[in-house]
């Protein structure tokens, strides 16, 4: 709850990106989470992303449901368009606004809470439906907003800060999201942005739903000793199954001369992911083995993280239906609204 | 890197820029925050203790604090702290009660101290609490040195001299006016005193021996002595058309002077070019503002003569290049002859001590100047102690000030018998500032607002008198803002390794990427693989101990910080807490206390 707002004063020295914007410009207003909350540097992480990839903010859209997690669009990209939607809804809003304008960047922000209680089929369909998005879900294995209830994605035998264990069993959003096809899975840690911050270039470039799951720390409810989400518990139990490195397209040449031995996936437009394999033959384009990854590390209470599973390859919304290629808004009027000759004409059709 | 040992007090003092900067190390951001507090006499005494002439430095001080300011690194201009300096003497209360107080009961040591400049005042003023005899002889008829007699009124009024030196001499020091020491071996011999103070500046006015010179006599004036006459009235005009050759202050004192007492077209000729000038840019400044024509890269030759009478000086007109080893040569391109009635040399000062016998057990160099010991003040005859201009030739009232210090530590030291070349360390106190979640003791937030412009008195009434002062001191909006612009740089940002939790929470929330976390490396590494470059290596690098969590370290760039507090704000385990610094300095017969661990635990 920091009232004193960040002062304008900037380092002289900043360079600024190719649009000529520097990374205060990406900035939003000041976080009014608890002082140290993880939330608050995955916000950090977004907003270096969007202004390494010298992305311009009004062509990006942030959307959020409900927590103190999606709160955080507030917090980045003051000049992009934004929608802070109902408990667990923010991905029926990602839908329809990407299907009207599939020209913007669509970041959603989201929780354990907002994505696997309330909003579990909602982050399903989104999925399924493959919408050109990057979904962040901030996870703290909490309901931080609420004051600390375990959320779905508490583990078995964590501890509440009042001491009582958790006994149901967990959702994994990685493992779900790769049991229901999604195109892009990735894991990381708030308290490590060197592996996050790739991970959120590489999921904004990516065309289709892209998961990041990103562990983050509640310092006020889920912090403590006992708890399986906490900065040290996450240290200690944080596995990287690889190494991941985006290159951007424009990069592309002159990072080819010093790379280790690694698989490299080229995304649509031409950007590379490169992938440090730490895991012995582990394969990020095999949905099967990297589940199988997955659980077999789960199962020893290890978080596996790194980018788990990509296709670049797959279609998203706007190629499973078949729309145009302009935002709906940007269509002439008597295209997007052809009258009643033609809807007549159309109905005629299926008599 | 070593962890940063931050319980040394250089470590924070360095960071307080302006104090760091400071010859006699003011405490400039409390003294401030004092003034915007509106506790005008706290300010004026607490600078006072340090530099003893608020009220005169505030409108003369060489400002070696402003250059160095960290609002310079941040966007360009200082905080006008020397202005601010004159608000806290201008609107304090009386202060009489608040003065050193002197014993009745003397100490039975005697101090003689010769000449009665900023640099022997400052002695009388450290010792003369102590219970010391202090006597004082001045050749002139009055105390102040170059502040009375060369410093023009228009700048500094005499009303402010009188009360501060006032403040010194009415502590009991016994003056001697119009005796000045002849012999000093004369004055050993008596042996009345315990220790002697030389404090007699740099007196002599630098001569340009060039061709006319003595012909020219009564129209060719030495800038320091012609500055006296003017103070003393025994010159009270000058020619129309005045030429000023040379360009450091002293120029720019005669050139203002010139313009009060008759001078219409006055112009200063330097030999260089405007990046060499040695004047200070404000000097500059003021001089051009009262149409002071300032001639560059002109070299005087010979002076013009017509019947005897002076009626102009021949210069070569010329152009400077480096040689191989980058010392400027001059070219001559052409020369020309500038017209003029008078003529007033300010090409630098000399020592002379004609005074000083050479075979009393005190050595001088080749230049004619004794040898002093730079940190005891004291000459190889043991008791004799030099200090102020005196001492290595011209320099400014804050180093006089300074002198005076470290010469009155050396002189108790002295008669305690203890060894003076063992000096009293500096100390520190550190105070949380913390107020509550979100408030800090102090104005954390940053203003924008750019640097007060100081307002003049109109040039038509400025040039009535010659004691009208032409800065008006800054009015209560421009005080206000211009505290306001202060970035608290003692208010330390102090780092407690264990409670860190890696949350990156301060590393995010800084707005000038100050702090980062990272595997500790050698520096030249380390400075460059920060959130920003730490690319200004005058500046120090913080750097904790390991890290509980992953073993890496803190390290902050001490550089752009503007003490903001934010970091310490957003931490969650209080890690980083603003803590304010006051650096604790010693005086003659004020150690500072210092902590060591052993009193530590006996007093918790
Ligand atoms: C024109 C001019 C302008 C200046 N402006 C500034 C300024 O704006 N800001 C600044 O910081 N500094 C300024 N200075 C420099 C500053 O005045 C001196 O550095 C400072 O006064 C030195 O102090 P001091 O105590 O060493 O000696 P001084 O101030 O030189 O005092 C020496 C005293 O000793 C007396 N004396 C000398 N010989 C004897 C003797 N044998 N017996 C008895 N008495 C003797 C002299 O009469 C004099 O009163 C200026 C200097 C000049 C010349
Ligand atoms: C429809 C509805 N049901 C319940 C709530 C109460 N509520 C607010 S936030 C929240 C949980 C948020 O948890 P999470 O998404 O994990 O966010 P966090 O605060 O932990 O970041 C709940 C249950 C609500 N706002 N709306
Ligand atoms: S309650 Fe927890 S999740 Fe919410 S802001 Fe505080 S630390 Fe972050
Ligand atoms: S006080 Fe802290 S947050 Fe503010 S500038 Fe300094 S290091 Fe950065
Ligand atoms: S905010 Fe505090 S706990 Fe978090 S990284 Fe900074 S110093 Fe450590
Ligand atoms: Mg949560």
């Amino acid at each position: 709850m920091t009232q004193t707002a960040k002062p304008s004063v900037q380092h002289p020295g900043l360079k600024p990106n190719k649009l000529g914007l520097t990374r205060r410009d990406y900035e939003g207003s000041q976080s009014t989470l608890c002082a140290g909350c993880g939330h608050d540097s995955i916000t950090a992480a977004i907003i270096q992303a969007f202004f390494e990839l010298d992305m311009p903010p009004h062509r990006v859209a942030k959307l959020s449901g409900i927590g103190c997690s999606s709160k955080t669009p507030t917090y980045f990209l003051s000049d992009a368009h934004g929608f802070n939607s109902l408990h667990g809804r923010m991905p029926s809003i990602a839908t329809g606004a990407n299907a009207a304008n599939g020209t913007l960047s669509y970041i959603g922000i989201s929780g354990d809470g907002d994505s696997l209680s309330i909003g579990f089929g909602q982050f399903s369909h989104a999925i399924r439906r493959n919408v050109n998005m990057l979904y962040m879900l901030e996870n703290n294995g909490v309901y931080g907003l609420t004051k600390g209830q375990f959320s779905a994605s508490a583990d078995v035998g964590s501890k509440a800060k009042r001491g009582e264990a958790n006994q149901m069993r967990p959702i994994d959003p990685a493992s779900t999201a790769l049991a229901l096809g999604a195109s892009f899975v990735a894991r990381s840690f708030s308290g490590d942005k060197k592996q996050l911050l790739p991970l959120i270039k590489a999921g904004l470039t990516h065309r289709g739903f892209a998961l990041v799951d990103v562990i983050s720390p509640c310092v006020t409810f889920n912090d403590h000793e006992g708890s399986t989400k906490s900065y040290a518990h996450t240290r200690d139990h944080g596995h990287k199954v690889v190494e991941t490195d985006f290159v951007p397209l424009l990069h592309e040449i002159q990072a080819e001369q010093n790379r280790e031995s690694a698989t490299a996936v080229t995304m649509h437009d031409g950007s590379v992911v490169r992938f440090k394999s730490v895991a012995e033959d582990y394969d990020p384009t095999d949905r099967d083995a990297a589940y199988a990854h997955l659980k077999k590390l789960q199962s020893c209470g290890e978080v596996a993280t790194g980018l788990l599973f990509i296709d670049p390859t797959s279609m998203d919304l706007h190629e499973f239906e078949n729309t145009v290629d302009e935002s709906l808004v940007g269509l002439p009027f008597d295209q997007l609204c052809p009258g009643s000759a033609v809807l007549d004409d159309l109905q005629s059709r299926w008599r | 890197m070593q962890p940063t040992d931050a319980s040394n007090p250089n470590y924070y003092h360095k960071v307080v820029d302006c104090q760091w900067g400071c010859p006699a190390h003011t405490p400039v951001p409390e003294y401030i925050r004092l003034i915007g507090q509106g506790r005008f006499t706290e300010s004026y005494m607490l600078n006072r203790e340090s530099n003893v002439f608020p009220g005169i430095l505030g409108r003369t001080c060489d400002r070696p604090c402003e250059p160095v300011c960290r609002r310079v690194r941040v966007e360009d201009e200082p905080v006008a702290i020397c202005r601010l300096k004159r608000v806290a003497s201008d609107l304090r209360g009386d202060v009489t009660d608040l003065l050193p107080t002197v014993p009745e009961q003397k100490n039975g040591k005697r101090i003689a101290l010769i000449g009665a400049g900023p640099a022997s005042l400052t002695v009388a003023n450290d010792l003369m609490p102590l219970g010391y005899g202090c006597v004082l002889f001045e050749k002139m008829d009055r105390p102040g040195g170059l502040m009375r007699t060369n410093i023009p009124s228009f700048r500094l009024p005499g009303s402010v001299l009188d009360d501060e030196i006032g403040m010194i001499v009415d502590m009991g020091v016994e003056v001697h006016y119009n005796h000045p020491i002849d012999s000093l071996k004369e004055l050993l011999d008596e042996a009345e005193f315990d220790a002697v103070f030389i404090g007699t500046g740099a007196p002599r006015g630098k001569e340009l021996s060039i061709p006319g010179r003595e012909e020219g006599g009564s129209n060719i004036h030495i800038g320091i002595d012609w500055l006296e006459s003017v103070h003393f009235e025994h010159i009270d005009s000058i020619g129309e058309q005045v030429l000023i050759i040379g360009v450091g202050n002293t120029a720019m004192d005669c050139c203002r002077t010139a313009k009060r007492i008759g001078g219409k077209n006055v112009r200063v000729v330097a030999r260089k070019g405007r990046t060499h000038f040695k004047a200070s840019p404000w000097e500059l400044d003021d001089a051009e503002e009262e149409l002071v024509e300032i001639v560059e890269n002109h070299s005087p030759s010979r002076f013009v003569l017509e019947n005897g009478q002076l009626v102009g000086v021949e210069f070569d007109i010329v152009e400077w290049a480096p040689d191989e080893n980058g010392r400027l040569l001059s070219t001559k391109l052409d020369s020309t002859v500038i017209p003029c009635d008078d003529v007033i040399l300010a090409i630098g000062q000399d020592n002379a001590f004609p005074w000083i016998e050479r075979d009393i057990g005190i050595e001088f160099n080749e230049w004619e100047m004794p040898t002093v010991d730079r940190t005891t003040f004291q000459t190889t005859r043991e008791g004799v102690f030099v200090g102020g201009d005196a001492a290595w030739g011209p320099e400014n009232i804050i180093w006089a000030v300074e002198h005076g210090h470290q010469a009155a530590i050396s002189i108790h030291a002295l008669c305690e018998g203890d060894p003076i070349e063992e000096r009293p360390s500096y100390g520190m106190n550190l105070v949380s500032q913390k107020m509550g979640l979100h408030s800090w003791s102090y104005g954390s937030a940053y203003d924008e607002s750019g640097r007060s412009k100081m307002q003049h008195v109109e040039l038509v009434e400025r040039f009535k008198a010659l004691e009208v002062e032409v800065e008006l001191g800054f009015d209560a909006e421009q005080t206000a803002v211009e505290v306001a612009r202060c970035l608290n740089c003692d208010v330390q940002t102090d780092f407690t390794s264990g409670l860190c939790i890696e949350c990156d929470a301060c590393i995010d929330v800084c707005p000038v990427y100050c702090l980062t976390m990272t595997a500790n490396a050698e520096e030249e590494d380390l400075r460059l693989d920060l959130t920003a470059p730490a690319e200004n290596t005058d500046q120090d690098l913080y750097v904790s101990a390991n890290l509980p969590q992953t073993a890496r370290v803190m390290v902050k760039d001490e550089d752009l910080c503007v003490h903001c507090g934010l970091c310490a704000e957003r931490c969650p385990t209080a890690a980083w807490d603003m803590q304010k610094f006051e650096l604790l300095i010693p005086y003659a017969g004020k150690p500072t206390w210092i902590e060591t661990p052993e009193t530590a635990l006996t007093t918790s």
